[in-house]
């Protein structure tokens, strides 16, 4: 039993929870997942480490409670316990201390699994830059946490209510119009904001990283069900990723994949009210 | 005088248009009179045949002769003598190349069913609910088991009846291994595994679930926290794919995948366990072994109409357990055999079809049998929306990346001394499907029960 030591509602549909994992908490590095599972039968989620604490014996997971599971895992309290929690799982984030400057470009959610990255580079002594991208000022997430080693942190909202109005990737190449120089780009978020702001750097001529979270079960190789084409080639995000290099990730068909349970995960949903 | 009958006593099965479409265990097992007829055919041969056949020695005219007496307890002692698991054996051993395949009386006739008898006297043991836990003297070794499935549970019983404090560690939620995650309900219900489990852990073995040795702990840091031998029973958990076009299209499956949202997940248990599983109205399941037969069998019981077995080689060279064959026919899975997948066609990314290419037999190749040639021209497309690649798995790679020193083969298999199953790192032993590649549940038993013995040796010859 994996015990919920802290829980904080970050907006409406997300939250953040720290919970006890000392496998996890003292091999994980940046970039690297867990899976968390509750209840006799349940999903198994994976979910990609947010921060980690080797003395707490913690790692902090952030949530959206978007489908069946998750909006389970919502109701969990301090106090209450995950069923299973595993890891790390998946490769460490290919990370250079011989990049300049990075920026890293954060989609809702994305803000969370791109906080330890954009950290671990800064204390490598890279220059980091972000952008936090949102729905509204609402969504948001993180902008704190980022200030505290980022030099830049700009935010874009779809409706303008905080920071620019706009998405992530059009603050990018505003700011590589206005002379800014990066040498390297993380990305992280949903695969179609992704998959626009590869769409941008590649023409920048700015490597980009990306973070998957394919459908997946056991996380360690043994189902494929995580199977994304990379530069034209079969690859498991759960052994060979998450992370991958964005140009030659095929999005499309990561999207396309990802629609795979649409309907059993509607029905499922009907179950809770929803 | 033993009984003469050239048949064995018929197995009580459920109807095959019940039973595909539940996910009740097929074979409901000999009853006691079924049983003592049954083992009256064995001729307790002096050379023993059959026990020569079977993987961990089980003294099989013994126990078999305490069946006939009707002394099942007996029978059951003799056995778990030599087997740790053998409910688990009785229903999923390739008898017919083991024991069976040696027994004098399949000379003229069918020989002796000693799977049945085997499953009957495990079965009825359980029934009784009896527990022996024996004294066991403790001798303070740790040892640590990597894998929970058939290697591991048996090499870490062995073990701990030895007297070694054995943890074993596992990477999924639950314990087994294939046991859980691979081979359905109606061959082997999990019920049944949990037990033969519960018998290890009942031997004072720790079992440490949600742990991925190679990236939650390291072989490495094992040895540093006091473990002083490591049995790696990992298994072959990595699914191979065809490499054909259109394998990444929506209702393509590895057979890993597939039977582990149904088994593991409990995905056959429809609108309760929150993990889905889709199967098309027609399924093609790609190759022939056991694993190919459980996928099969379990897309007929989730409601799919047409299931297809696609082989490329022809009804000589299928590697499933010949009862499991009999029971996919039964049960009107369509085997479409010399036939080689060449592309999975898609529309708007879900599967709508597979085309396969005709095949005729040539000359034997590497692997003994005659190799399938393709037939210019023959190909033709079959209808479906659900495929299942079950053409075999490797060895998952993440302990050989981690571990320094372990030697594997180009295909991954790890390399051990074939006396002991010592790998080439010291005190670092292996077995079973992560060894020889995919094979049975009782070659990883017997590969599991060798290296424990080679593991108490090296401690007592310190």
């Amino acid at each position: 039993m994996y015990k919920i030591v802290k829980k904080e509602v970050l907006n409406r549909d997300v939250i953040l929870l720290e919970v006890e994992a000392p496998y996890v908490s003292a091999r994980c590095e940046a970039g690297q997942f867990v899976i968390v599972r509750m209840g006799e039968d349940g999903e198994r989620i994976p979910l990609t480490i947010a921060d980690f604490d080797r003395e707490k014996n913690t790692v902090t997971l952030v949530i959206q409670m978007v489908g069946y599971s998750t909006k389970l895992m919502g109701k969990l309290e301090e106090g209450d316990y995950f069923d299973d929690c595993v890891g790390p799982l998946g490769q460490p984030a290919p990370l250079n201390e011989k990049w300049n400057r990075v920026v890293g470009i954060a989609g809702g959610l994305g803000a969370a699994p791109l906080y330890p990255q954009l950290r671990k580079l800064a204390e490598m002594g890279v220059k980091v830059d972000v952008i936090i991208g949102g729905r509204s000022a609402e969504y948001v997430i993180f902008a704190d946490k980022f200030k505290e080693f980022c030099d830049n942190v700009y935010i874009m909202t779809d409706d303008g209510s905080l920071g620019g109005k706009g998405f992530g990737v059009d603050k990018l190449k505003e700011l590589v119009a206005n002379g800014e120089k990066y040498d390297h780009a993380i990305a992280i978020g949903p695969l179609i904001m992704m998959k626009f702001v590869v769409l941008a750097t590649k023409e920048m001529n700015l490597p980009t990283a990306v973070s998957l979270n394919p459908i997946m079960i056991d996380g360690t190789g043994m189902c494929g069900g995580c199977r994304v084409t990379v530069g034209g080639e079969t690859k498991f995000a759960c052994v060979d990723g998450p992370d991958f290099d964005g140009f030659e990730v095929d999005f499309d068909e990561c999207i396309k994949r990802q629609s795979f349970f649409k309907e059993e995960e509607h029905e499922c949903m009907m179950k809770i009210g929803e | 005088m033993p009984n003469m009958s050239m048949t064995k006593v018929p197995m009580p099965q459920q109807e095959p248009d019940v039973r595909n479409k539940n996910f009740e265990e097929v074979a409901t097992g000999y009853t006691k009179e079924m049983a003592m007829e049954e083992a009256t055919r064995c001729l307790n041969c002096k050379h023993k045949p059959c026990v020569s056949g079977c993987p961990v020695n089980v003294p099989i005219p013994e126990f078999i002769e305490a069946v006939a007496a009707g002394d099942f307890d007996k029978a059951y002692e003799v056995i778990t003598s030599e087997n740790a698991l053998p409910a688990i054996c009785g229903r999923v051993c390739p008898q017919e190349n083991q024991c069976e395949g040696k027994c004098v009386r399949g000379i003229k006739g069918e020989s002796v069913s000693i799977g049945r008898l085997e499953r009957f006297v495990a079965d009825y043991h359980m029934a009784q609910g009896i527990k022996t836990t024996p004294d066991i003297e403790k001798n303070g070794i740790k040892v640590a088991v990597v894998g929970s499935g058939p290697a591991g549970i048996t090499c870490a019983g062995e073990l701990a009846k030895k007297g070694y404090d054995v943890t074993i560690f596992e990477a999924l939620h639950k314990a087994g291994g294939v046991l859980s995650y691979g081979i359905p309900e109606f061959r082997l219900p999990k019920s049944l595994v949990a037990k033969e489990l519960e018998n290890v852990t009942d031997l004072g073995v720790t079992i440490e679930t949600n742990v991925v040795v190679g990236r939650s702990i390291t072989v490495d840091e094992l040895f540093e926290k006091g473990y002083q031998a490591v049995f790696l029973g990992t298994g072959a958990g990595l699914p191979n794919f065809l490499r054909i076009p259109g394998e990444n299209l929506l209702g393509v499956y590895s057979a890993n995948e597939f039977l582990t949202r149904v088994n593991l997940m409990k995905g056959y248990k429809k609108g309760e366990a929150p993990t889905p599983v889709k199967v098309g109205k027609n399924v093609a399941v790609v190759g022939a072994g056991n694993v190919a037969m459980d996928a099969a069998r379990t897309a007929k019981r989730l409601g799919a109409e047409n299931v297809y077995i696609v082989y490329r080689r022809s009804e000589d060279e299928i590697p499933a357990r010949a009862e499991e064959v009999e029971h996919a026919k039964e049960e009107g899975v369509i085997f479409k055999l010399l036939n080689n997948p060449s592309k999975i066609l898609g529309e708007d990314g879900w599967v709508k079809g597979i085309e396969v290419v005709k095949q005729q037999l040539g000359e034997p190749d590497a692997s003994g049998r005659r190799r399938p040639e393709p037939i210019e021209g023959s190909n033709y497309i079959i209808d479906v929306e659900t495929v299942v690649i079950a053409i075999g798995q490797s060895p998952n790679p993440l302990i050989r990346q981690t571990t320094e020193g372990l030697e594997t083969q180009k295909w991954g298999g790890i390399i051990v001394d074939e006396e002991t199953g010592e790998s080439t790192r010291k005190n670092v032993y292996a077995g079973g499907d992560a060894v020889t590649g995919a094979a049975t549940v009782i070659l990883a038993m017997g590969a599991g029960k060798k290296a424990a013995k080679a593991i108490d040796d090296s401690f007592k010859n310190d």
